[in-house]
């Protein structure tokens, strides 16, 4: 299955697994000794304040960089791969596109649902994949949507997170973007069950596949709406952290 | 940043909806509160039409090609303008973006549209309160109204060097939005002394009248308005965030449009101090944002320890947090005014707010006709008798709505129409 997809899980998993040696590396020393500045970190948080950038991130320094490489890739190769999709595809197929994406991806979500013991959900999310892969042909149109059966997405990092795994550090996740070592491994778990179990190995063709896999990620880049830079801020690191923990303790809580 | 913010948490924060009550005569503006007014995105069926598309490019000026980056902010590579082009001899505007702003936030493109669909090529320019500004074309502290000038008008000068060969220019005319109509007016009275650009027409829309006073304002808006006082800020902010996540699961997904949020705006009624505290922290965050890479640009000693050797992978956490827990006037008081006084002893701290007011342009916005100015009587931005001051000052040159908030009603068809006639010097 020398497929695309496959080097991707591999990859996760390598880059789980090396992770943790990669973090024993030091930030640099970024302030000089006995040359404090006028206002200082002390002076501004008080006992038992919890300030909302502080997430957990002990491989800062590796994240940082993973952080710049993403950013030289989505401006030079991957949003310009992105552009041109947009350019030659009228908006009304690129929607088709998503929503067929979305409905390959009701397997996931059906199985983490199932995972969770959240039947109501699992129910939901197999009507709509029977719905809209008949009615909807192939997943190309969402008619279980319009008749009120909402998505109930829901992933392995979110299973993990129901059970009481905690976040681990923050991970950034070259190309994928902010992720944390709790979902890192949900996701690899998700790769693997889609490649080994799920629609991947129902087809079981390397060339679908590819096409599968490049098509969902440049569809995936298309509906994010995040732009580097655009938050004009130089702490633009540390709120895509805060955003991103936050929402992913909203997702499992919810 | 500040719209980034704002619309990711506006949907939660809605206060108590009242009907949009009846406007007076033809203009009509749906948010009749100030601070709905003020971070409400128009629905579209409110907004002038805009072209979908406009002939544009950008550009970037090296302003000081000797200066040396710090690692930290790696991405900086000069300071990026937008130019949008007429196929036709016209008039040339520069449009200044509003605090921590940069060329192309949504209102800047939406502007540039508004006045390339009024026969202008427009250049448009990062506020110098913005971190691409201050990095690359600022020559000391932002915040000096005479310096960002000179600054600004450098820019100006180069923008226009660097696209002079591609457009057919008949005259110069010059526009900003809230801090940058305050930084055009300086701007303006510049360019009589070193009349390189001679504008026809000056635009200001929304500004302060004094800077500080209106950024004090704003400052207190978040801490008046963050129950239980700052120390509980973080708490109140994961709440928020957490009321924001809720509302949007119940809405549906949606991109965070105008029209999305009208839907929120009209399903959950909402609460005004979350709001009010919004506006205070969008904008703490943006002055959050220029101070920090101010006192990085010029050698720390502020926020940074005094050369402090940041590096690409170096945590700014700390900073950030240091920095998002400062007011913009505790940097003036304890970093800003000292610096200035520095440089010029004599200078007391009364003498530089008042430099820090348009009343210090005063003789020349009153006998200069070429300056007009669009302001809402309800915007936040003001202090007390700031409009009969600015109508006293404008004369028949100002257009005051009476709603709008700063500058929430800025794309309404009658706030145009009046932007391209005045520019184009067909006022009324």
């Amino acid at each position: 299955m020398g497929t695309v997809l496959a080097r991707i899980k591999l990859l996760l998993v390598i880059l789980a697994a090396l992770l943790p040696a990669a973090g024993c590396s030091s930030l640099p020393q970024a302030v000089p000794a006995g040359a404090l500045p006028l206002r200082t970190y002390e002076d501004v948080v008080k006992e038992g304040m919890s300030p909302m950038f502080e997430v957990d991130d002990s491989l800062e320094g590796f994240n940082r960089g993973v952080y710049r490489f993403n950013y030289y890739f989505d401006e030079f190769l991957f949003r310009p791969v992105v552009r041109t999709y947009e350019t030659i595809m009228p908006d009304y197929a690129e929607e088709r596109v998503s929503s067929a994406i979305d409905n390959i991806g009701e397997v996931g979500n059906l199985a983490n649902n199932l995972l969770q013991l959240k039947f109501k959900a699992a129910g939901i999310t197999v009507s709509r994949f029977v719905i809209n892969s008949t009615v909807g042909v192939a997943g190309l149109w969402d008619p279980a949507g319009a008749w009120g059966l909402r998505r109930q997405p829901e992933d392995f990092g979110q299973t993990l997170g129901r059970y009481g795994v905690g976040n681990g550090s923050y991970l950034v996740l070259p190309v994928l973007g902010p992720s944390n070592v709790r979902d890192t491994t949900g996701l690899a778990v998700d790769s693997a069950a889609f490649t080994l179990a799920g629609p991947a190995a129902w087809v079981d063709n390397a060339a679908i596949t590819a096409a599968y896999t490049g098509t969902s990620a440049v569809d995936r880049r298309h509906r994010i709406p995040f732009r580097y830079r655009q938050t004009g801020s130089p702490f633009e690191y540390e709120l895509l952290r805060m955003l991103y923990t936050m929402k992913r303790e909203d997702d499992v809580a919810n | 940043m500040k719209r980034f913010i704002v619309l990711f948490f506006l949907a939660a924060c809605f206060p108590l909806a009242p009907n949009a009550a009846a406007a007076p005569q033809s203009y009509f503006y749906p948010f009749v509160n100030p601070y709905e007014a003020t971070v409400m995105e128009l629905p579209r069926n409110f907004e002038v039409r805009l072209p979908e598309k406009v002939p544009s490019r950008e550009f970037t000026l090296k302003v000081f090609p000797a200066r040396e980056i710090p690692p930290a902010f790696w991405y900086e590579d000069g300071l990026v303008c937008t130019l949008a082009y007429q196929n036709h001899r016209a008039p040339l505007v520069f449009i200044i973006a509003g605090t921590g702003a940069s060329h192309n936030t949504p209102r800047m493109v939406k502007l540039r549209s508004a006045l390339y669909q009024g026969g202008f090529h427009v250049i448009s320019l990062t506020s110098p309160t913005h971190m691409d500004f201050v990095v690359n074309a600022s020559s000391g502290l932002p915040g000096d109204p005479l310096d960002d000038a000179r600054d600004l008008y450098r820019v100006m000068e180069m923008a226009y060097d660097a696209v002079r060969d591609t457009i057919d220019v008949s005259g110069f005319d010059l526009a900003g939005y809230s801090l940058g109509a305050f930084n055009a007016a300086f701007v303006a009275r510049l360019d009589e002394e070193e009349k390189r650009f001679n504008f026809s027409k000056v635009l200001l829309i929304n500004p302060p009248v004094s800077l500080y006073e209106s950024v004090a304002a704003l400052d207190q808006l978040l801490v008046e308005n963050v129950p239980q006082g700052m120390e509980q800020f973080d708490a109140w902010f994961r709440s928020v965030f957490a009321e924001f996540s809720h509302v949007s699961r119940e809405v549906g997904p949606g991109s965070l449009s105008g029209d999305f949020i009208y839907s929120a705006y009209k399903r959950f009624p909402p609460n005004e101090e979350n709001l009010a505290a919004l506006i205070g922290l969008s904008f703490r965050m943006s002055a959050a944002n220029m101070i920090f890479t101010a006192d990085v640009m010029n050698g720390g000693g502020y926020i940074v320890p005094r050369n402090a050797r940041l590096t690409a992978t170096s945590s700014l956490t700390r900073y950030a947090t240091v920095s998002l827990h400062t007011r913009f006037t505790d940097y003036f008081d304890e970093w800003f005014f000292p610096n200035r006084r520095h440089r010029e002893p004599s200078l007391t701290r009364q003498a530089l707010l008042a430099r820090m007011s348009l009343r210090s342009q005063e003789a020349y916005l009153r006998n200069a006709d070429k300056v007009g100015l669009i302001h809402n009587e309800d915007d936040i931005i003001l202090a007390p008798g700031d409009i009969d001051y600015l109508q006293g000052v404008f004369g028949g040159r100002a257009r005051l709505f009476p709603t709008g908030g700063h500058m929430g009603n800025m794309f309404h068809p009658d706030v145009v129409s009046f932007m391209i006639d005045f520019l184009a010097g067909k006022e009324r």
